[in-house]
């Protein structure tokens, strides 16, 4: 009996398949004119700083370009951000610690290596490096370990526990690296010469601008693909209802903590190239300050939209360069700005230029 | 000598605990009743202190430097409700987060605009400086007993002011249900209003105190507001006894911690090392304790929404 | 009678001063649909959330397919083959009808670790789905967002979720509420024929469906089962008449 109504279910299943299609296509014609509109204002808004740095550079305005880089690695820095907050629900008030944290495996790998010194000898010897490729490995690593460790005791708690948890937790590495007197304390460390990479002069600004370029690139196509997987898809169910999720069978639980992982992972890697492009690294960058304007950036442009964090981050380097150049205030008028973005225009700068993001 | 310091640091613990619990009270009100979580209330703490100090530089008076304090802290905690929380209690958490951090930015930029970025000036009164001693020849500044003993007051006060007045059971009522309170009759915005002032006048008061000690600058609120976080998620969201504990062991582990964490380390290690290890840790202590709690008890140790 | 696959035994919850569920068995066998009614505050919320998981029992066990399933996770719960609807929608009101009813094929297919491979063309999660969604004569509606389908067609939707786990045990909460009489017929139609493949605990307070599909009942008054038996025997049971159909319109 029940065998007998399944196999009349499936025999009839290619040709739902081919319905399927058909639906799809024509739900995706419905949204045609939307990606046209939303298609033009991504590719432009990419297209863009991709384009004028590069002229920037051959008309000799060097200053230009390294702004360019800033953009380029906090947006990467928001991308991570977004990942958890936007796509996860995970309102992290603490990201600056993973920015932070990369900026200081760079700063201190880069401080022994210029020094011949061991990072530490005992059990076994760990030299400092100054090659990139050893640092953006070891900063991914370690603020994937230390999201872990912050994720699996934050992820227990949800709502306002979850945002003071972040919050306090980062807060606790900020007074550490202000304490710790070995890196510089709270005068910050650094970074003599620019770390290495084998093929490139990383320091030629228009290089490492391009460098910052691919690697926003790929932490935007890695979030874009994530979301479309298995994975993406319960993360995405994790946020809108994490009983409904439990209930078909997946626990909540691991999938945040994954999605946490990886967004400190993309942060970090950003928070070391910062601490290239500026030579320097100090607890400012692990402050709370920092972690609420990352959330500020991933909310201008638009939270849980994939060039949300570009955006933002356009935007809000923008507001610094135009508003600090006329006014030492211009942070009051960030904030004026934001709690009119907050209260007033909730999809941010990309869902009024591009239009609404659809969830499917 | 180390009974002398331990009386000392211990009492200088307690001071900082009810400094933070005047923070923490006004924190886990405002979210107990109205869900809101409020990061501007350090802003609150600031606008205390640099109205004491104004009021207190041009009068000469402390104690009406003191009032101006608390009522500028508690009107703009009223206009600010008013102008922008009150559009804030029906949304998600993030945008109460970005929302209230914008207004940090407006009031740090702001008050920088108007008084400038060095500190103000603000002492205790005369009357209060000097020293009294304790048992076991502790001496100890007058202005830190007055201090703990303000604190104390205003706890009682405020348990009195909760657990007593028909505001304190529309508050307990707000808590337990918003929708009945608002059946019920009760003029429900002008009480968010009211809490919510209330809060603020408490940090003001907070703030100025407190800038008696250290210093009247921008920015002064953001660690103790952080600290006061810590407070209440130890304490248990929404508890009024959960901030007193939690503020008092906050502020006991937190002196201690930075006193005995250096002397223990020298033990083994030669001093310059230990002192570098003792305070780093030291400066972390706190948020160990939290996280300890909150292994066994992640929603606080009073937890008033289970 | 068949072996019973859902089996409550000796289950005891005590919140305070009140004894939510007291000393509680029941079992649901093979091809059956088996009614639990009550009157409001008989404890039947408190009940569900020990059976599904997010509750647990103070005393007693429960059994699904044999196992003890009493201290597991909702999802644990969730992968052996309890399926579940809500009372209130529980759905995600955004995303597609597919999108829902796709979550429980990926969870019985493997661990949701799979980071690479898009999900809007995998036809290993997408086939079942159809699957499921067809069982509630819902595939039109495959590609529809939540937020446009009817109350009663969310309803189905529900119990299409639920069917996606190759459930071995179905757990529906009040799946009629708020259907109208057509909606209702409709609903108690379709689980009709889906007795016969998976055995179904009702919670329902609309007795014309109860009294139609319901192999057997049980009624829950204080936290205590008090009656059991067919329909018929129930609407006898004087016990019942007093204590529930006397105090409720339904």
């Amino acid at each position: 009996m029940t065998n007998n109504t399944s196999t009349s279910n499936s025999s009839s299943l290619a040709n739902r398949a081919s319905q399927r299609t058909t639906t799809d296509a024509a739900l995706a014609s419905k949204a045609n004119s939307h990606f046209d509109r939303k298609g033009l204002v991504q590719l432009t808004l990419l297209g863009l700083l991709l384009l004028l740095p590069v002229a920037a550079y051959f008309l000799g305005h060097i200053y230009y370009v390294n702004l360019a880089s800033r953009i380029t690695i906090i947006a990467m820095a928001a991308v991570g951000l977004n990942l958890a907050i936007g796509y996860g629900g995970m309102v992290s008030f603490g990201h600056a610690v993973y920015f932070g944290l990369g900026g200081y495996v760079a700063g201190i790998s880069a401080f022994h290596a210029f020094d011949l010194t061991p990072f530490m000898s005992w059990p076994f010897t760990v030299p400092g490096s100054d090659s990139m490729l050893v640092v953006w490995l070891v900063a991914v690593l370690l603020c994937a370990l230390l999201a872990l460790a912050i994720g699996a005791i934050s992820l227990r708690t949800t709502g306002v526990y979850f945002i003071m948890i972040t919050l306090a937790f980062a807060q606790m590495i900020y007074y550490f690296a202000n304490s710790w007197p070995t890196y510089g304390g709270q005068d910050g460390l650094p970074i003599y010469i620019r770390n290495t990479l084998p093929l490139a002069d990383s320091s030629n600004a228009l290089t490492y601008f391009l460098i910052c370029f691919t690697g926003l690139v790929l932490a935007m196509a890695i979030t874009s693909r994530l979301m479309k997987s298995r994975f993406g898809a319960a993360l995405t169910m994790a946020r809108l209802n994490d009983v409904r999720l439990a209930t078909a069978g997946i626990n909540p639980y691991p999938i945040r903590l994954v999605s946490f992982v990886i967004s400190a992972a993309i942060t970090g890697l950003a928070g070391a190239l910062y601490a290239d492009l500026n030579g320097f690294v100090s607890p400012a960058m692990l402050s709370w300050h920092f972690s609420g304007e990352l959330m500020v950036i991933v909310i201008l442009g638009g939270v849980g939209r994939l060039y949300g964090p570009l955006a933002g981050a356009v935007l809000f380097v923008m507001m610094e360069t135009l508003l600090g150049g006329i006014t030492e205030y211009w942070q009051l008028f960030l904030g004026l700005v934001l709690l009119g973005v907050v209260l007033f225009a909730k999809h941010g700068v990309l869902g009024w230029l591009a239009g609404r993001e659809r969830n499917e | 000598m180390s009974v002398t310091l331990l009386i000392e640091q211990l009492l200088n613990g307690v001071q900082l605990g009810t400094m933070l619990f005047l923070m923490a009270s006004g924190l886990t009100l405002v979210f107990g009743v109205m869900g809101l979580i409020n990061l501007a209330h350090g802003s609150f703490y600031m606008v205390g202190a640099y109205a004491t100090a104004t009021v207190t530089a041009s009068t000469g008076s402390f104690l009406l430097g003191l009032g101006a304090g608390i009522a500028a802290a508690a009107l703009v905690g009223a206009l600010v409700e008013l102008l922008v929380i009150r559009r804030l209690y029906h949304r998600p958490h993030l945008d109460q987060v970005l929302a209230t951090f914008a207004l940090i930015l407006i009031f740090s930029e702001g008050t920088r605009w108007i008084f400038g970025s060095s500190p103000l000036w603000l002492s205790p009164p005369s009357w209060l400086t000097g020293f009294v001693t304790l048992p076991g020849d502790t001496r100890y500044p007058i202005y830190r007993l007055v201090l703990i003993g303000m604190g104390i007051a205003i706890s009682i006060a405020l348990y009195l002011l909760i657990s007593r007045t028909r505001l304190g059971m529309r508050i307990r009522a707000g808590e337990s249900d918003r929708e009945m309170i608002g059946a019920l009759g009760v003029n429900i915005s002008k009480l968010y209003t009211l809490v919510f002032a209330l809060g603020a006048g408490l940090a003001g008061l907070a703030g100025a105190l407190v800038g008696a000690l250290q210093s009247v600058q921008v920015g002064m609120g953001e660690p103790v507001l952080i600290l006061a976080f810590v407070v209440i998620v130890i304490g248990g969201i929404g508890s009024i006894k959960g901030a007193l504990l939690g503020a008092l062991l906050v502020g006991i582990v937190d002196t201690l911690g930075r006193v005995y964490l250096p002397i223990f380390f020298q033990a083994f290690m030669p001093p310059s090392e230990a002192t570098g290890v003792g305070s780093a840790l030291a400066a972390m202590l706190i948020y160990i304790l939290m996280a300890v709690i909150l292994a066994f008890k992640p929603k606080g140790l009073f937890s008033a929404h289970d | 009678m068949s072996e019973s696959v859902l089996s409550l035994q000796n289950l005891h919850k005590r919140f305070g001063a009140l004894q939510a569920t007291n000393d509680v068995s029941l079992d649901l066998h093979q091809g059956e649909i088996h009614a639990l009614i009550g009157p409001n505050g008989a404890g039947k919320s408190t009940l569900i959330g020990q059976i599904a998981g997010n509750i647990r029992p103070d005393e007693g066990s429960v059994y699904l397919v044999g196992r003890e399933i009493t201290s597991m996770s909702i999802a644990q719960r969730a992968r052996l083959g309890l399926g579940r609807s809500f009372q209130v929608s529980s759905l995600a009101e955004p995303l597609s009808v597919m999108r829902n009813v796709m979550m429980g094929v990926q969870a019985l297919q493997s661990h949701s670790f799979r980071f690479w491979k898009p999900v809007a063309s995998d036809q290993q999660l997408l086939t079942p789905a159809y699957e499921a969604l067809e069982r509630m004569q819902l595939s039109h509606r495959a590609w529809t967002p939540v937020f446009e389908l009817s109350h009663g067609e969310r309803r189905q939707v529900e119990v299409a979720c639920a069917l996606a786990l190759k459930p071995r045990a179905l757990l529906l909460d009040e799946p009629m509420a708020g259907l109208g009489p057509e909606g209702s017929a409709k609903l108690t139609e379709l689980l009709e024929a889906l007795k016969l493949e998976v055995p179904i605990l009702l919670i329902e307070h609309d007795m014309e469906a109860v009294f139609r599909l319901a192999d057997r009942i049980s009624v829950l008054v204080s936290g205590s089962v008090i009656a059991h038996g067919d329909s018929h025997a129930i609407k006898q049971d004087p016990r019942v008449r007093e204590a529930y159909l006397g105090d409720s319109d339904a």
